[in-house]
C-alpha cells in the first residue's frame, strides 16, 4: 500500500517538475531578452530571438525522451548487433550469418510470415464484415461493444482465456476445454491443440485476431458512415443489390482505410510476443521473431549481440510501413 | 458508443439510411442472426474463463463450464462406520449408517466396492464382495455391508459411490489468489507503474504538440514525420540498448538497475510518440481564430497553452490517457525487462505469466487471477469507451 501513495506522489511531482520547468524557462527567456527596455531595435530582435527559443523550451522534454528512448537505441542496436553477448568484441556481420544458418530463426521467420499474411487479413475481413453488418441492425452498438472488449484484454490475459478453450483431457474423460468439447461432440477425438505442428500456429493467430478485429471493426465502421449518400443512392437507383452496392460502390470508396487497419495489424504482430510466450514459449515449432529475440536477450546470461541482431530484422520489416506512413502523413499536412 | 463519435456532424447513418431497400428485405433476419452468432463467438471464450473463475475447484476440473448449472456427478470415496460398532443379527456382521456428505449432494447414483470398480453398481442394489459379503448403498445414501466373519481394524471400509452434485459457486478462488498466490500484491504494483507511466507523458506531449501546431519552427514537417516515424518503431530495438544503460547507471549509484523510477521513464519515452501524434491532430484542428485573438491581446503561448489549448483538449487528453493507461496495465514486455521479480514489484502480467508455467493445470487459480488483471482494464473500456473510439479514428493516419 506504501508504494502507491509513493507512486502518487510521483505523479505530483512528475507535473509539478514538469509546470515548473516551463515557467521557470519562460522566465529564463524572459530575463535574457527582456523585451521592456532597450531601443526599440533592441526590443524587436529580442522578441525575435525569444520567438525562434521557445519553441525548442516547449519541445524540449519531448525531444529528450524520445532521444534517449527511441531513437538512440535505434542506432546503439544495429552498432551492437555487430558486436558479441557482450558487446564487448566487433564481430562483423557474424551475428547475422549465424541467424540465417539456425534453424529456430529460420522457423520463426516463416511463421511470421504466416503470421503476417494471415492476422492481418482476417482481422480486416471480420472487422468489415461486422462493421457492415452491425450498421443495419438496431442493437448494433451493442454487439459492436462486445466486439470491441478484447481490445482491452492483454495478450496474456487472452492466451489464459484461450488457453482454457483448447485446454486437452484424455479421450474418455470429460473435457473441459470448449473446443474438444465441440470436436468429441461432432465424434471427433479430442487433441492438444497447440501441439500439433503447423496448425498450432493458426491456433495461436486465432488468439490475436480475436483481439484485433475490434479495432478493425470501429475504424472501418466510421470509414463507411464517411461514404456520401449520392453513391448509395445512385447505385440503388440502377438497381444494384445488397452485394452490388458493398463491393463495388462501398469497398472502392475505403481502400485507404482498409490499407491503414491492416498496416497498423502488420505492425502489431510483428510485434507481438507475450501471446507465444504463454502459449508455447516456441515450442511445437511456433517460435517467432519477437518471442525469440526476447528468449536471446536473457538465454544464458543474455546474449545482446544476437539478441540485437534479431531485433534490426524486425525493424527492417516494419520499415516500409514506416515509411508508407511517414509520406501518408506529409501528404496529409500539405492539405492543412 | 462507436456510432455516435464516428464522423461527428457528417453524414453519419445517411448512408444506411439511403440502404432503406435493404432494411426492409427478408436478409435482415440473416444480418440478425450473424450478428448474433459473431458476437457469441467473441465473448464465448472471456464468458468460460468468468463462469469457470466462480466455480467450485473440484467442479472446475472435471466438467465443462457450459454444464455449470447443471447438477455434476462426481467420484467420491468415504468410510463406513468403525469395526467397533458392529452388530451380530442372525450370525452377520453389520455396520450400517449414512453416508457423511450426503446432504451436499443430490443424491447417489452408483457405487462400488474396490478402487478398480468404483461405479459398478446402481445405487439401491446390492454388490457381492469377496468372502461372501455384500454392500448396499441406496440413493439417499444409506449404506449397509454384512460380513460372515467379524470386521477388523480401528477403521471403517472404504466405499465408492458417485454422487450427483449440484452447482456451487463462490468467491473461494478469488479469495485464495488475492492472499495466498500473490495476485493482491501485484495488483498494487501494476497500479504502482501505471498511474504515473499514464500522466507523467501527458503533459510532455501537450507541450510538444502544441509548439509543433501553432508555433513557427524550422524543420517543423521533419520533426512530425520523425514522430509518425517513431510510432511504429518496435520496442524490441529499445531493449538492449536501454537495459545496459540502465545497469550503467544503476552501478554508478550503487542501486539496482530495476527500479520503480526506471520503468516510469521508460513508459513515458515508449508512449510519447503516439500522445504527440494524437494530440498534435487534434490541437493543430482547433479554430485559429481563437489563438489568433488571443495573441493579439498580448497572451503569450505559455498563457495561450494553459488557459485555451489545455482545456479545449480535454477529450484528446483522454483519449491518449485510456490508450497509455491499458498499454501499461497489459503490458509485459517492458515490466518483466526493466522491472524486479521480486514480490514488491511483479505486476499482474507478470504474475500470469509465473503462474501459468507453476500451475499451468490450476484452473481455478488461472481464472479467478486473469480476472482480475482483466476486470480494470474492462471497466475503463466500457465506461470511457467514447473516448477510446475517438482516440483511435484520430490514431489511425487516414
Amino acid at each position: 500500500m506504501e508504494q502507491l501513495y509513493y507512486s502518487l506522489l510521483v505523479v505530483v511531482l512528475g507535473v509539478s517538475a514538469c509546470i515548473f520547468y516551463f515557467i521557470a524557462s519562460n522566465w529564463l527567456l524572459v530575463m535574457i531578452f527582456p523585451v521592456g527596455r532597450g531601443s526599440n531595435e533592441q526590443v524587436a530582435k529580442n522578441i525575435r530571438t525569444a520567438a525562434a527559443i521557445r519553441p525548442w523550451i516547449f519541445l524540449g522534454p519531448a525531444l529528450f525522451f524520445l532521444g534517449l528512448y527511441l531513437v538512440y537505441p535505434v542506432f546503439d542496436s544495429i552498432a551492437l548487433s555487430l558486436y558479441d553477448r557482450n558487446g564487448e568484441t566487433f564481430v562483423g556481420l557474424a551475428n547475422y550469418q549465424w541467424l540465417f544458418q539456425d534453424n529456430e530463426f529460420r522457423q520463426s521467420l516463416l511463421n511470421n510470415l504466416l503470421w503476417l499474411l494471415i492476422v492481418p487479413a482476417m482481422s480486416t475481413f471480420f472487422g468489415l464484415i461486422i462493421a457492415a453488418l452491425t450498421d443495419r441492425i438496431g442493437w448494433g452498438n451493442i454487439a459492436k461493444s462486445l466486439i470491441f472488449m478484447p481490445m482491452a484484454i492483454s495478450f496474456i490475459g487472452a492466451s489464459i482465456i484461450w488457453k482454457f478453450v483448447y485446454d486437452y483431457r484424455a479421450e474418455g474423460s470429460d473435457q473441459i476445454g470448449v473446443l474438444n468439447a465441440v470436436v468429441e461432440y461432432f465424434g471427433g477425438s479430442p487433441q492438444a491443440w497447440v501441439t500439433v505442428p503447423f496448425w498450432n500456429n493458426i491456433f495461436l493467430m486465432v488468439i490475436l485476431i480475436w483481439i484485433q478485429t475490434g479495432f478493425a471493426m470501429v475504424i472501418l465502421s466510421a470509414a463507411l458512415r464517411g461514404i456520401s449518400e449520392e453513391t448509395v443512392e445512385a447505385a440503388v437507383l440502377d438497381g444494384a443489390n445488397g452485394l452490388q452496392i458493398f463491393f463495388k460502390i462501398l469497398i472502392p470508396q475505403i481502400w485507404g482505410t482498409i490499407a491503414v487497419v491492416w498496416t497498423t495489424i502488420t505492425i502489431l504482430v510483428l510485434k507481438v510476443f507475450d501471446i507465444v510466450l504463454a502459449m508455447t514459449n516456441g515450442q511445437w515449432s511456433t517460435q517467432v521473431l519477437a518471442n525469440m529475440m526476447f528468449d536471446w536477450m536473457f538465454r544464458g546470461g543474455g546474449d545482446f549481440g544476437r539478441g540485437a541482431a534479431i531485433a534490426v530484422i524486425i525493424m527492417f520489416a516494419v520499415l516500409p510501413v514506416m515509411v508508407w506512413n511517414i509520406k501518408q502523413a506529409n501528404t496529409q499536412m500539405e492539405g492543412r | 458508443m462507436a456510432n455516435k463519435t464516428a464522423m461527428p456532424g457528417k453524414q453519419s447513418g445517411k448512408v444506411i439510411s439511403g440502404l432503406n431497400k435493404l432494411r426492409r428485405s427478408p436478409l435482415i433476419i440473416l444480418v440478425h442472426l450473424s450478428v448474433l452468432l459473431l458476437v457469441i463467438l467473441w465473448t464465448f471464450p472471456t464468458a468460460g474463463l468468468l463462469i469457470s473463475s466462480f466455480r467450485d475447484k473440484e467442479q472446475l476440473a472435471i466438467s465443462g463450464w457450459w454444464t455449470a448449472l447443471a447438477s455434476s456427478e462426481q467420484n467420491l470415496i468415504t468410510r463406513t462406520a468403525p469395526p467397533n460398532q458392529q452388530q451380530l443379527i442372525d450370525g452377520v456382521y453389520l455396520l450400517e449408517g449414512t453416508i457423511e456428505d450426503i446432504e451436499k449432494t443430490d443424491g447417489i447414483l452408483r457405487f462400488g466396492w474396490t478402487s478398480r470398480e468404483p461405479e459398478a453398481y446402481q445405487a439401491g442394489t446390492t454388490a457381492e464382495m469377496g468372502n461372501d459379503g455384500t454392500l448396499m448403498v441406496d440413493s439417499s445414501g444409506n449404506y449397509q455391508m454384512t460380513s460372515v466373519d467379524p470386521f477388523t481394524g480401528s477403521r471403517g471400509k472404504r466405499i465408492f459411490y458417485t454422487a450427483l452434485t449440484p452447482p456451487a459457486f463462490s468467491l473461494d478462488n478469488y479469495i485464495e489468489v488475492l492472499g495466498s498466490e500473490g495476485i493482491g500484491q501485484s495488483f498494487l504494483n501494476s497500479l504502482t507503474v501505471t498511474i504515473p507511466a499514464t500522466i507523467i507523458p501527458i503533459l510532455i506531449a501537450a507541450y510538444a504538440a502544441y509548439a509543433l501546431s501553432w508555433m513557427k519552427l524550422p524543420g517543423r514537417s521533419l520533426l512530425i514525420a520523425m514522430v509518425v516515424g517513431l510510432l511504429v518503431v518496435p520496442l524490441q530495438m529499445s531493449l538492449i540498448p536501454l537495459l545496459q544503460l540502465y545497469n550503467v547507471i544503476g552501478n554508478f549509484f550503487g542501486v539496482s538497475a530495476k527500479t520503480y523510477l526506471g520503468i516510469w521513464l521508460a513508459h513515458t519515452g515508449f508512449g510519447l510518440p503516439l500522445a504527440i501524434y494524437l494530440l498534435r491532430n487534434y490541437i493543430s484542428g482547433l479554430p485559429k481564430e481563437i489563438i489568433e485573438s488571443a495573441r493579439v491581446d498580448g497572451a503569450t503561448d505559455f498563457d495561450i497553452f494553459m488557459k485555451i489549448i489545455l482545456p479545449l483538449s480535454f477529450p484528446a487528453l483522454a483519449s491518449f490517457a485510456i490508450f497509455q493507461f491499458l498499454w501499461v496495465w497489459n503490458d509485459l514486455l517492458v515490466a518483466t525487462v526493466f522491472l524486479g521479480n521480486g514480490e514488491s514489484e511483479l505486476v499482474l502480467t507478470g504474475r500470469l505469466r509465473e503462474l501459468l508455467g507453476s500451475r499451468g493445470g490450476n484452473w481455478e487459480i488461472l481464472t479467478a487471477s486473469a480476472f482480475i488483471s482483466i476486470a480494470v482494464p474492462l471497466t475503463v473500456f466500457f465506461t470511457l469507451q467514447r473516448y477510446l473510439v475517438r482516440g483511435l479514428l484520430t490514431g489511425s493516419v487516414k
